[in-house]
């Protein structure tokens, strides 16, 4: 159960290595990577900015949620927050529990939250200047899937 | 008293991020930043954005102490 907020680029396989070692009793974990996207040269680079001490703490709320919902035996989020270059991993997830749908689904859960309410504010650099990306529907839809 | 920190466009539009400004609540505080830039004092009240004292988001008024942290937070768009 951790949430890691961080400037430095990540390893996403070495993270899942680590998340995976030692475990006899899960018989499933599972993991999902974003990457940034360079939208053929209209993105640059991608600005992520968090709340130092908020964001952390809302995402756990979430995670602990989520936990709870489909028995997670643990969960891990990986977060990229300063400039992101195309082709660099921006966020990873990765869940465990004793059987596969469990963990698909907190995962599935847990990115449509990431990427439509986390507390992050997103700006896309490009060759025209700069601008601040808000939610798009596909993302706020995404997430009311799991309002039941 | 209060540690001020804006966000996302709210910054880019201030040009600062983090000030400390003299106001005992968070109606004085909202008065004192708009009295020295309308259009933050706009933005401050445009829709969806949210004012967090100490890292909880509050609706209304509230009092600040010297040791009060206070971010105004525009709409969360994700990673």
């Amino acid at each position: 159960m951790s949430v890691t907020l961080q400037a430095e680029p990540f390893e996403p396989g070495a993270v899942l290595t680590a998340f995976t070692a030692g475990r006899t009793e899960t018989g499933a974990v599972a993991s999902f990577t974003g990457i940034a996207r360079a939208e053929a040269g209209a993105a640059t680079a991608l600005e992520l900015e968090a709340y130092p001490g908020f964001t952390d703490i809302e995402i756990t709320r979430i995670g602990a949620a989520a936990a709870a919902r489909w028995s997670l035996q643990d969960w891990l989020v990986v977060h990229r927050v300063g400039q992101i270059a195309p082709g660099e991993p921006v966020v990873f997830v990765a869940t465990a529990s004793r059987h596969r749908r469990e963990a698909f689904e907190a995962c599935d859960h847990l990115m449509d939250y990431l990427k439509s309410r986390a507390p992050f504010w997103k700006k896309e650099h490009g060759p025209d200047g700069a601008r601040w990306i808000e939610p798009t529907d596909r993302d706020r839809t995404d997430a009311q899937r799991w309002e039941t | 008293m209060a540690r001020v920190l804006l966000f996302g466009r709210l910054a880019d539009a201030a040009g600062w991020r983090e000030r400390t400004v003299e106001a005992d609540s968070l109606s004085a505080l909202r008065a004192a930043l708009t009295a020295s830039d309308a259009q933050l004092g706009e933005a401050l009240a445009g829709p969806g954005v949210q004012a967090a004292v100490d890292k909880t988001i509050l609706r209304g008024d509230a009092p600040l102490t010297a040791a009060s942290e206070v971010a105004f937070l525009p709409p969360m768009s994700g990673g």
